[in-house]
C-alpha cells in the first residue's frame, strides 16, 4: 500500500513555489488560508514510485482486452502522442495571437470539416469536452434557436427507454421535460409511441443509432419524419458513431444535431475521466447559436490559407475556456490522417469483431457446450449486430444463482476489464460486450474461450470473484450506504 | 418465485397497493425490490400534502445496480411519505410488503378496483 499523504520527507521536498512576479498584487487576507495546505512531501522518485506502483495495480486498455460496452475502449495510437507532443502543438498558449496559431488552426478547421462531412453536419464545433457536455451544448442551442423563432413554449424531451442516461440528463440541465418512450419488444423504436407522445410542446427526441443494444434502427427516418413534422429537432448521440463511419451518418437520417466522443471513436486515450472531447455538429439553422470560438478559412494576400476565430452570432456563450481540449483534437486528427478516406475500414473491423465475439460466445462446441450450466440469451433478436451486443445472463442465474455481476467479476480474475453491466436496463442481467476494431482474432478467440470456461465453472467460485485482484470483492452496497467523499488526513 | 399476497392490488410498474379506510398505502413488490438487488437510497420527488396525478413520479429508489421511479398508482393527496426508510432502504430488501412508502388519499376510491389483482400481476411477471 503507498498513500500519497503518508509521504512525510523534509520540509519542503517535492514542491517549490515560485517567487511573486510581482508585489502589486496581494490576495487579500480574508481570502488567505489561515494554516499552509497539507501537501504531501515526497521527492520526485518517491512520487515516480508511487504513480508506477498505482500503474501496476489497475487495469487499462494498455494491460489488456477491455470490452467495456458503449465505451469503445479502443488502441491509442502512439502516434498520436508523437504529433500532440511536437513543439508546436504543446509549447502554444492560447492567448497568442491568431498570426501565432495558425498550424494549430489549420488542424482545428480540418477537424471541423472531417466531422462536418463524417455526420452530414453543416457546422462543427470543437469546444464541448466531453460527451454529455456536447449533448448539453446541442440542447442549449436547440432551446436558444426555438426561443429564437418564437417557439419558446417547446419544453418536452422524448428519450426512448434504451437511451444512454446522460441524454435525459443532459436535457433536464436544460430545464426540459423528458418523456421516456418504451421500446418495441424486439429492442427497436417504437414509432406509434412517438406519434403518441409528439406535439407541439415536442422540443427534440434524443436518439442513439445504432442503439445501446447494438442494433441499428431501420425506421429511423420515418421517426425523423414524425418529429419533425410537430416541429421538433432530432438530437444524434453520436456515443456508438464507431459502428457507422464512412457507412451512412447521422444527416442522412433526418438528425439536426450531434455530439461525436472524440475519446472513443477518435483513439483519444479515455477511462479515469478524461480528458475527452465531446464536439458537436448542427445543421446550419442551429449554426449562429453554437458556442464561440469556431475557426473559419479565408485566403491571405498572397493566396495562402488563414485562419481566423469566428464568434457566431446569436452564441449560447461560452461551455469551456479557450478551445476545448485542443490536444484531444490534435490527437484526433492525427488518428483521422492515418486512415485518411479509408476511415470506414475502422468501422467495418468494429462491427466484424463485435459479430465473431458474439458468435463465438453463442455458438461453443458440443463438447465446451456440455459443461456449461446455462447458456445466455442474445439480448437483441438479430442475425447480425453493430459494434456492440448484449448478453441476458438471466438462464445462468436460474440455474446456478450466478448473476451477470459475479460473471463480471470472474473475468477480472482472468485479466479482463468487465463488460459493462446491467445497462441498458431493458435486458435483464445485462453484460454488453464491445471489443473495438483494435482486438486480433486471437485475442477475441482468446477471451470467449475464457468467457464460456467461466459459464462452465462452480458457481461458488464465480461467486465469490474476483480472486486474483489486488483488491478482492468489495462491499458496494455499504460504500453506497456510507459516503466518505474526502481523504481522511492524520490530524483529524 | 417472488411473494405475491392475494391480499393486495397491483400495478404493471410494480407497485402494491392496500387499501385503508379510503387511504392507499402504496410500496414496491417483492419481485421489483429482487430485481433491483440491494437498495441505498430513497428519494421523495414530492411532499406531504402535494396532490399527485396518476402515473406521475413521487418517489425514486436506487440500488447498486439502478435507479428507478416509482409511480402514483391512482390519483390523490399524499397524507404521509415513510421517512424512516431514507435511513433504512435495506427494509424494502428485507420485507417489501412491510415497508410501505407512501399514503395516498385518493381522489376515487373505486379506481382501486381497475387496478391488478395477485394472479393479473403474477401474468404480468411470468410467475
Amino acid at each position: 500500500m503507498s498513500d500519497l499523504f503518508a509521504f512525510n520527507g523534509a520540509k519542503g521536498a517535492g514542491y517549490a513555489q515560485p517567487a511573486p512576479i510581482s508585489d502589486d498584487f496581494t490576495i487579500p487576507l480574508a481570502l488567505q488560508r489561515s494554516a499552509p495546505a497539507r501537501w504531501p512531501r515526497a521527492s520526485e522518485p518517491e512520487i515516480v514510485r508511487h504513480y508506477t506502483w498505482l500503474s501496476t495495480r489497475s487495469h487499462g486498455i494498455d494491460s489488456g482486452f477491455y470490452p467495456l460496452g458503449s465505451c469503445t475502449m479502443k488502441h491509442n495510437p502512439r502516434v498520436n502522442e508523437r504529433i500532440v507532443q511536437m513543439s508546436g502543438m504543446n509549447d502554444l498558449h492560447a492567448l497568442a495571437p491568431a498570426s501565432h496559431l495558425q498550424g494549430l488552426m489549420a488542424i482545428f478547421h480540418e477537424m471541423q470539416e472531417v466531422l462536418e462531412h463524417c455526420a452530414g453536419m453543416d457546422t462543427v464545433t470543437l469546444q464541448p469536452v466531453a460527451g454529455a457536455h456536447g449533448e448539453f451544448t446541442a440542447m442549449r442551442c436547440i432551446q436558444e434557436y426555438h426561443r429564437d423563432i418564437g417557439q419558446a413554449n417547446r419544453d418536452k424531451v422524448i428519450v426512448p427507454d434504451s437511451a444512454h442516461g446522460t441524454n435525459p440528463a443532459s436535457a433536464a440541465m436544460c430545464g426540459y421535460q423528458i418523456i421516456e418512450i418504451p421500446s418495441l419488444e424486439n429492442g427497436r423504436l417504437d414509432l406509434d409511441a412517438i406519434r403518441a407522445v409528439v406535439g407541439e410542446d415536442t422540443a427534440a427526441m434524443m436518439v442513439t443509432n445504432p442503439s445501446t443494444l447494438g442494433i441499428f434502427e431501420p425506421e429511423i427516418s420515418e421517426a425523423a419524419e414524425i418529429v419533425h413534422s410537430a416541429g421538433g429537432q432530432m438530437y444524434y448521440d453520436g456515443a456508438n458513431f464507431n459502428a457507422i463511419l464512412g457507412k451512412t451518418n447521422p444527416g442522412l437520417m433526418g438528425f439536426d444535431a450531434v455530439h461525436y466522443n472524440l475519446h472513443k471513436t477518435f483513439s483519444q486515450p479515455h477511462g479515469g475521466g478524461g480528458p475527452g472531447a465531446g464536439p458537436i455538429g448542427v445543421k446550419s439553422h442551429l449554426a449562429d447559436y453554437l458556442p464561440a470560438p469556431l475557426v473559419v478559412a479565408s485566403v491571405d494576400g498572397e493566396g495562402e490559407p488563414w485562419y481566423d476565430w469566428y464568434d457566431p452570432p446569436k452564441s449560447i456563450g461560452k461551455v469551456q475556456q479557450w478551445h476545448g481540449n485542443a490536444a484531444a483534437t490534435v490527437r484526433a486528427w492525427a488518428f483521422y490522417r492515418r486512415y485518411g478516406r479509408e476511415l470506414e475500414k475502422m468501422s467495418e473491423h468494429a462491427v466484424l469483431n463485435a459479430n465473431y465475439l458474439r458468435h463465438r460466445i453463442m455458438n461453443p462446441t458440443d463438447e465446451v457446450r456440455a459443461g456449461i450450466h446455462a447458456m445466455p440469451i442474445d439480448g437483441a433478436p438479430t442475425d447480425i449486430v453493430k459494434h456492440e451486443f448484449t448478453l441476458n445472463m438471466s438462464p445462468l442465474k436460474d440455474a446456478t444463482g450466478v448473476t451477470g455481476k459475479d460473471v463480471a467479476k470472474r473475468l477480472l480474475d482472468y485479466g479482463y476489464m468487465a463488460p459493462t453491466l446491467y445497462f441498458p436496463m431493458i435486458v435483464p442481467e445485462c453484460l454488453m460486450l464491445e471489443p473495438t476494431e483494435t482486438e486480433s482474432k486471437e485475442a477475441i478467440d482468446k477471451f470467449a474461450d475464457d468467457f464460456l470456461q467461466i459459464l462452465a465453472e462452480d458457481p461458488e467460485l464465480v461467486k465469490t470473484a474476483p480472486h486474483d485482484t489486488p483488491v478482492k470483492r468489495v462491499d458496494e452496497v455499504w460504500a453506497a450506504r456510507n459516503l466518505i467523499l474526502r481523504h481522511p488526513l492524520d490530524d483529524e | 418465485m417472488s411473494d405475491i399476497p392475494d391480499s393486495l392490488r397491483y400495478t404493471a410498474e410494480h407497485e402494491w397497493i392496500r387499501m385503508d379506510e379510503g387511504v392507499a398505502v402504496v410500496g414496491i413488490t417483492d419481485h421489483a425490490q429482487d430485481a433491483l438487488t440491494d437498495i441505498v437510497w430513497i428519494e421523495f420527488l414530492a411532499d406531504e400534502g402535494d396532490t399527485v396525478e396518476e402515473n406521475g413520479t413521487f418517489a425514486s429508489v436506487e440500488s447498486v445496480k439502478s435507479v428507478s421511479d416509482i409511480y402514483v398508482p391512482l390519483a390523490g393527496t399524499i397524507v404521509a411519505l415513510n421517512h424512516d426508510l431514507q435511513d433504512a432502504p435495506e427494509a424494502i430488501n428485507e420485507d417489501a410488503y412491510g415497508s410501505w412508502i407512501a399514503k395516498i388519499e385518493l381522489a376515487d376510491v373505486g379506481a382501486v378496483d381497475g387496478l391488478l389483482d395477485a394472479a393479473g400481476y403474477a401474468a404480468l411477471i411470468g410467475e
